[in-house]
């Protein structure tokens, strides 16, 4: 049987920002887009999407099916999983999609799951580069009741039903196995992911995205409330200013620098 | 929701795989908010063979109860032993607040039982305060890579959920005399929970003995420190001398500079260590958001408008080729000689 992999990916503004053009609107609670720079698709999710395209470089009948749930710019998230290789495209569209929790976010993406039917394995990033909270991979695995496996290098199918995957741990690597269907999801030891190449670029501008919207996906009221409130959101500041040791010369500011720190009785 | 009270930590035991030091740093948040409260701080601790003493240790640093929970699926960590355990738990406990580290543990279960509850959970707090109006947990977590700082709160659910970043709180003291209760809840788990098996665990060679998630001094070095012969002979010497772990930048790592491990930030290891030297870094929010906590941050860049001298408290603005030696040799002489 061809395997059928579904790559779930965010748009986020560009985490490279340089600190100093990173800019808030506190009474919006949101992040004002540094001019000229693009939003991307979240580093980890592109590198979910990354893991699930080496499988199908094994497997060339293996289907990748990217999906991402955003505004409509987020379709340049799906076109770019598409330029990648991946073979389908969805993107879950609706006013009622804007400003969801991590909750909600699971919640919509285990409908879409649902209504896209058979699957082996789901690629994740390890956490959205915007709101870091590492909840929405393993939140959508408890959604669908099948096991998650979270912040890993690599994955492999051991045979059709029973995946291989490394997680990254503080000190060394995990090796897991768990039979499918699976959730997976990413950190940026899996490496660089692929450029799109010029022929997948035009072979994916003719691809059609399929938009999914609250009704097509049968979003209950009830059950998308959200579970947490941002109250707050601001740049903050760092109390304290450096102290710099002047000395005749770099060597001399080292030793002084020394000196100090067992004069605190910080070494 | 209607009559859920009491904070709730989820402890970890080293013994089965916990993180060494996390409990205590919870009880100490955890004993600044059931003040405020005026509720019960208990804590929850899963394992296999957990004795009354261990829970009476918590209790003398601050916990009012103590639950225990043994059951031979929980003699070593897995998600869907410790979730399941966990979720039981909850649901008999009724904790107004329930608390676990963002340790490798608690990034798998808080949110494991979080959904399982349907409840909100947010990840990676620097702080937790509670809202004097509204008595909610106000919970606050950088966003943005470290860019951003945001405050959240729970809707109308329970338990209000939180993980704690390590070692941004100090370990709660030991005092003399406190009193409490030890509880034993049962889990009953089958191992059908089970959904995945670890099968290899394949160590990096650490250099020293000192690691960077305990270590008091880190010294760290960035894309800028130009080789691997160069990070062993300044970063790695160095590190050796005072008795601290080597750290790196993800640019220093990516490189090849470092070996992997070592990275420290955002998506690497999150140190708090009492000195934190950072050679060569140029100070990203990523990396910052895994160590700008550090008691004591000490800068040497080249560059004068180096964002890292922001957070720092002593800086040397130089080429640290020039600098690195005779620090080094000042510090060999300095720790050798005792106080
Ligand atoms: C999603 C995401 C997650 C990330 N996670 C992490 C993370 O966990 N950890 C992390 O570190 N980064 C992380 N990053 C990367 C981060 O954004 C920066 O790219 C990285 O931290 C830069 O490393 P650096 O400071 O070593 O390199 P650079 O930014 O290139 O800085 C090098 C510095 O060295 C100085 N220098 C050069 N030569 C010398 C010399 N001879 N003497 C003195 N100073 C010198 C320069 O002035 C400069 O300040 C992440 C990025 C993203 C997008």
């Amino acid at each position: 049987m061809p395997l059928h992999l579904i790559c779930c990916a965010k748009q986020v503004p560009d985490p490279e920002t340089p600190a100093a053009s990173f800019r808030i609107d506190p009474a919006a609670k949101k992040v004002v887009p540094a001019p000229g720079i693009a939003p991307v698709i979240s580093p980890f999710d592109e590198q979910a999407v990354e893991v699930a395209l080496r499988i199908k470089d094994k497997r060339p009948d293996t289907k990748v099916t990217i999906v991402s749930l955003g505004g409509a710019s987020a379709r340049d998230v799906v076109k770019h999983g598409l330029a990648m290789g991946a073979d389908e495209g969805i993107l879950l569209e609706d006013p009622t999609f804007e400003n969801v929790d991590a909750f909600q976010t699971a919640y919509v993406l285990s409908l879409a799951v649902k209504k896209v039917g058979q699957f082996d394995a789901i690629f994740c990033g390890r956490q959205a580069a915007d709101f870091d909270q590492g909840q929405v991979a393993i939140g959508l695995a408890e959604l669908l009741g099948i096991p998650a496996l979270i912040n890993g290098q690599s994955a492999d199918f051991i045979t059709d039903n029973r995946v291989t995957f490394e997680r990254v741990l503080p000190d060394g690597i995990g090796v897991f196995e768990a039979n499918t269907p699976v959730l997976t999801s990413y950190s940026q030891e899996v490496g660089q992911p692929r450029y799109p190449t010029l022929r997948n670029i035009m072979t994916a501008a003719r691809k059609e995205i399929s938009v999914w919207k609250a009704a097509d996906l049968g979003v209950n009221g009830a059950a998308f409330a959200p579970k947490t409130r941002l109250v707050d959101l601001y740049v903050p500041t760092y109390e304290g200013a450096c102290e710099i040791i002047e000395a005749d010369s770099p060597a001399e500011a080292g030793e002084k620098l020394a000196l100090k720190l067992r004069e605190a009785k910080i070494i | 929701m209607a009559g859920e009270k009491g904070i709730l930590i989820g402890g970890e035991l080293p013994s089965s795989g916990g993180r060494p030091g996390m409990t205590l740093e919870l009880l100490s948040i955890g004993r600044k908010l059931a003040d405020e409260l005026n509720e019960e701080l208990s804590v929850l601790l899963l394992g296999n063979g957990v004795n009354d003493a261990e829970g009476q240790e918590l209790i003398a640093h601050g916990a009012d109860k103590v639950y225990i929970i043994n059951d031979p699926l929980l003699a070593t960590y897995h998600p869907d032993t410790f979730a399941t355990a966990t979720e039981k738990a909850l649901r008999e406990i009724k904790p107004n607040i329930f608390l676990m580290g963002r340790s490798e543990i608690g990034q798998d279960v808080a949110p494991m039982v979080g959904f399982r509850l349907r409840t909100g959970v947010a990840m990676d707090c620097l702080d937790l305060q509670i809202d004097a109006a509204s008595k909610k947990l106000m919970m606050i977590r950088p966003v943005y890579g470290g860019n951003a700082r945001a405050h959240f709160v729970c809707t109308d659910v329970a338990p209000q959920m939180a993980t704690v970043r390590p070692k941004t709180q100090d370990p709660a003291p030991r005092q003399e005399g406190r009193i409490g209760t030890v509880q034993h809840l049962s889990a009953a788990l089958d191992a059908s929970v089970k959904r995945s098996e670890w099968v290899a665990y394949n160590k990096w060679e650490s250099a020293g003995g000192v690691t960077l998630p305990n270590a008091e001094i880190v010294i760290s070095g960035g894309r800028g420190i130009g080789s691997a012969e160069a990070y062993k002979d300044t970063i790695e010497v160095c590190a050796g001398v005072v008795g601290g772990a080597a750290g790196a930048s993800k640019a220093c790592c990516d490189a090849g500079y470092a070996p992997p491990g070592l990275q420290v930030g955002l998506t690497g290891q999150r140190v708090s260590p009492k000195l934190y030297v950072a050679v060569a870094i140029s100070g990203a929010s990523q990396h910052i958001a895994g160590m700008g906590t550090s008691k004591n941050i000490v800068a040497i860049n080249k560059d004068p408008d180096a964002n890292i001298f922001k957070v720092s408290r002593y800086g040397i603005v130089a080429d640290y080729k020039q600098v690195m030696p005779a620090f080094i040799k000042k510090c060999r002489e300095l720790v050798g000689k005792s106080e």
